[in-house]
């Protein structure tokens, strides 16, 4: 709750000393002095900064994030239409990165040292150097444009069906997921192997498990709490960060949302965004701890 | 034939060797001790025998159980005999248990691993009952607990009982009460006893502590540096010792330091019912959180040139008032004075206290900064005096000190992983000395060190006292040690000093109930010379 307060103040105060007046910019430079302040009073940006806080916090706490500038739609309309873009993507590409990082990790830990584990911590190296929209345009190249297994970008909708819509977004998913899951698997590699090394260990070898028995019995779910903890970090990111995949795929997501909306001066739309950002944050975090508990009985009783 | 037969076991890793020739037995029902200073080999022997050994081991020589070459098996066949035919009980038990796990699941899964088909209620009930067996009935401690919900001396009854659950021949315990309280230790070496003694297994032990060795075993063998020096019969052995490493190994550890006759009473620190309060968390979101008192009214005084010590078992709340005394935290209650002054003004220690008091931590690995030269780590408490000498004063400075400790002055130039833990322990004392305080706090000193370092350090401490003028309180768990080096002692208890006085007198007739425990629980080496006699 704190947090959610200083974030909001944070994030309108900043965005309003921003130079750009909404109003001037909408009506371009020729614009007439009345016009103008006819256009400001109608968006309400002629009442002090203080009083267009509270109105706007006020809103948020209703559930009404107010109208964009330039649209002249609901905010929430704007964000709930996106959102059907961003969150299944970032879904999807979470989903992506724990399915090739988990098996890729735990190889590489199980063959310490060997040609296996050499082959994916280069993979991985290869993984975290490349940036994802070059990956997004080697996968155009090859499955859109060569095999045309998918389109090059755009979104059908979920009203094609839900398959259409997964198809759609496949590529962008596997473009933001290969980088994610490259510094993934890194995690899941040290972290098991800091767990190898524990004393338990040992001792599940001395009962008489094989060392694949006990890798997978006692060494894997310790191993999961510095995982969590990156799984967490990577959803946020995923959320709001594929701006640059979403444009390379053309996708109506959250991220080209913003980004026009600061182009157009669009303030309202960038707070709530943002505010909607630190949010989500707020309750993967949240989620993220409650993992933790299921996976370590030892922080159970704490919280 | 033996049950567990090594045969010329040899081995090295990475080209070091290890071991040289071991050959060693233990019959059913017979209890074994290998004993020896750290490197000596010991616990990589334990590990051949369990087949264990780290990644790059290479051995050469026979190890045979019931006639079976165990290095000789397949993986597999390995697998099927651990935990079923041998089991291992390892020596740190907050690390050996899986935190994650609860105790019942993690005994069941040394009978499910070796039988598939035993149904997880029965494994559950062999569990239930293989922890009562080793103290924990399951009326008390049910099968739901997690690790971290028992304490130390819980935890390794168990791992004992995840050893033992299918009543293996040959039980392996790999220094098994070092890490645990003298009352602690005297129930675990108990119950190992009793479990050899009702299943007829063998028990091979590992341990440095020749008064358990002593205590316990049937026969002992001797390491050093990879090689069985010697082995016999226990009281054989003790009356009639061969080889003179065995000899400086039973001398060193029951060493007699001579100290100095202790000036006439002068107080130097005086503590006056001291109390000190930890918060707990809060249980409920407005209430005031709850107070935990790991000091309780402590109120006693250091002489003038005496050598104190204070004894007590983990939590009973020495290191808090260690900590106090060194004027680091606030305390709740109470005061703490030295020379008359104040060890703690308000929000920090005062100076001009703690320029006259050191101290001397127990890990000699962990206490210093790897990335600094010796002079530097040395010099450290130089930033306690108004005018900290420079130049050649603080060259003379530094090689007096590194003199006094026994080292040479042009160790100052070296770093700290050159050294062994007998010489750090030497540097830490050198830091201490420096600049010439009149009490040094030794906590747990010379606990992590080998016997025959041990013995010197002791010696080293004697001598300096001497030289320097200087006044100990010396906070340690180890009996014997605190009876040589101490002219009176503190026993402490969940916070509060149960008993006082001088510690002859203590020792030879202790008048509290917990000081009578504690030092019936200590394992004491045989009086040797009167054996012999």
């Amino acid at each position: 709750m704190i947090s959610l307060t200083v974030a909001s103040l944070v994030i309108f105060f900043v965005v309003e000393v921003a130079p750009g007046d909404p109003a001037s910019f909408m009506l371009g430079v020729n614009a007439q002095p009345d016009t103008l302040a006819a256009l400001r009073s109608e968006l309400g940006l002629d009442v002090p900064k203080i009083q267009r806080y509270f109105v706007w916090v006020g809103g948020l706490l209703s559930g009404d994030f107010g109208t964009s500038y330039t649209y002249r739609t609901p905010v929430s309309e704007m964000i709930a239409a996106r959102m059907w873009v961003s969150l299944p993507l970032a879904l999807y590409a979470l989903a992506l990165s724990t399915l090739i990082a988990f098996p890729a990790g735990i190889y590489a830990a199980s063959r310490r040292g060997e040609a296996g584990d050499i082959g994916v911590m280069g993979a991985t190296q290869l993984g975290v150097a490349v940036p994802n929209f070059w990956f997004a345009m080697m996968l155009v190249l090859i499955f859109a444009i060569n095999l045309r297994w998918f389109a090059a970008g755009g979104f059908v909708g979920w009203d094609e069906g839900f398959w259409a819509g997964m198809h759609a977004l496949t590529l962008p998913a596997i473009a933001l997921a290969l980088p994610q899951a490259a510094i993934l698997a890194r995690v899941m590699r040290s972290s098991l192997l800091d767990v190898l090394g524990e004393d338990f260990m040992r001792t599940a070898r001395a009962k008489g498990l094989s060392a694949r028995q006990a890798l997978w019995r006692h060494g894997l779910r310790n191993a999961l709490i510095p995982v969590l903890t990156i799984i967490g970090l990577q959803f946020s990111f995923l959320l709001a960060g594929s701006i640059i995949i979403e444009q390379v795929f053309y996708l109506p997501g959250l991220g080209r949302l913003v980004f026009q909306s600061i182009s157009a001066r669009d303030l309202i739309v960038v707070e709530s965004v943002v505010m909607l950002l630190v949010f989500s944050v707020i309750i993967v975090n949240f989620v993220v701890d409650l993992a933790y508990a299921a996976v370590d009985p030892r922080l159970r009783s704490r919280t | 034939m033996s049950l567990l037969e090594i045969q010329n076991l040899s081995m090295s890793i990475h080209s070091y060797d290890i071991l040289h020739d071991v050959t060693l037995s233990v019959d059913e029902g017979e209890i074994v001790a290998i004993t020896g200073e750290s490197g000596s080999g010991k616990s990589m022997t334990a590990l051949a025998a369990m087949q264990l050994l780290p990644k790059g081991a290479d051995t050469t020589g026979r190890i045979l159980l019931g006639g079976h070459d165990l290095t000789q098996m397949s993986e597999r066949a390995l697998c099927a005999m651990r935990g079923n035919d041998i089991g291992m009980v390892f020596q740190e038990p907050m690390t050996a248990l899986n935190p994650v796990h609860t105790i019942g699941r993690q005994v069941a899964e040394t009978v499910c691993v070796h039988d598939s088909s035993v149904s997880r209620a029965k494994a559950e009930a062999l569990a239930a009952e293989t922890l009562a067996r080793v103290g924990l009935p399951p009326e008390r401690f049910p099968l739901s607990r997690f690790p971290h919900e028992l304490s130390g001396g819980q935890r390794q009854r168990v791992v004992i009982a995840m050893a033992i659950a299918l009543r293996p021949r040959l039980l392996i315990a790999d220094e098994p009460t070092t890490a645990l309280d003298v009352t602690t230790q005297a129930q675990i070496l108990d119950l190992l006893k009793r479990l050899a003694r009702e299943d007829g297994m063998g028990l091979l032990m590992i341990t440095h502590d020749l008064a358990v060795v002593a205590d316990m075993a049937d026969r002992i063998v001797v390491m050093r540096r990879g090689d069985v020096v010697e082995e016999g019969q226990t009281d054989q052995l003790l009356r009639n010792m061969q080889h003179p490493y065995t000899k400086m190994l039973f001398a060193a550890s029951s060493h007699q330091v001579t100290l100095p006759v202790a000036p006439k009473p002068e107080p130097l620190m005086e503590v006056q019912g001291v109390c000190r309060d930890y918060k707990l968390p809060r249980t409920t979101v407005f209430g005031a959180p709850g107070t935990f008192r790991a000091v309780n009214n402590v109120s006693f005084t250091i002489q003038r040139g005496e050598r104190l010590g204070l004894v007590g078992e983990s939590g009973c709340g020495k290191s808090t008032l260690t900590r106090a005394l060194l004027g680091l935290e606030q305390i709740q209650e109470g005061t703490i004075a030295l020379d008359g002054e104040p060890v703690f003004t308000g929000t920090k220690p005062n100076l001009n206290v703690r320029r006259k008091m050191q101290v001397v931590f127990q890990d000699p690995f962990g206490s210093f900064n790897p990335r600094h030269r010796v002079d530097r780590l040395i010099t450290e408490p130089f930033h306690l005096l108004d005018d900290p000498p420079e130049g050649t004063d603080r060259q003379a400075a530094i090689a007096e000190a590194l003199t006094a400790v026994g080292l040479a002055p042009e160790d100052a130039q070296k770093y700290i992983h050159e050294f062994s833990g007998g010489q750090r322990q030497r540097i830490a004392i050198a830091r201490a000395l420096i600049i010439k305080p009149e009490l040094i706090l030794f906590d747990e000193a010379v606990s992590a060190l080998d016997v025959s370092v041990r013995a010197q350090i002791l010696d080293l401490l004697a001598e300096l006292c001497a030289a320097y003028n200087l006044t100990y309180l010396f906070i340690s768990h180890d009996l014997s040690v605190v009876r040589t080096v101490t002219d009176r002692v503190l026993v402490m208890q969940s916070g509060e000093i149960v008993e006082q006085g001088d510690t002859e007198q203590v020792f030879e007739r202790p008048a509290h109930p917990y000081t009578r425990k504690l030092i019936a629980a200590a394992p004491v080496l045989p009086d040797l010379h009167q054996e012999a006699g």
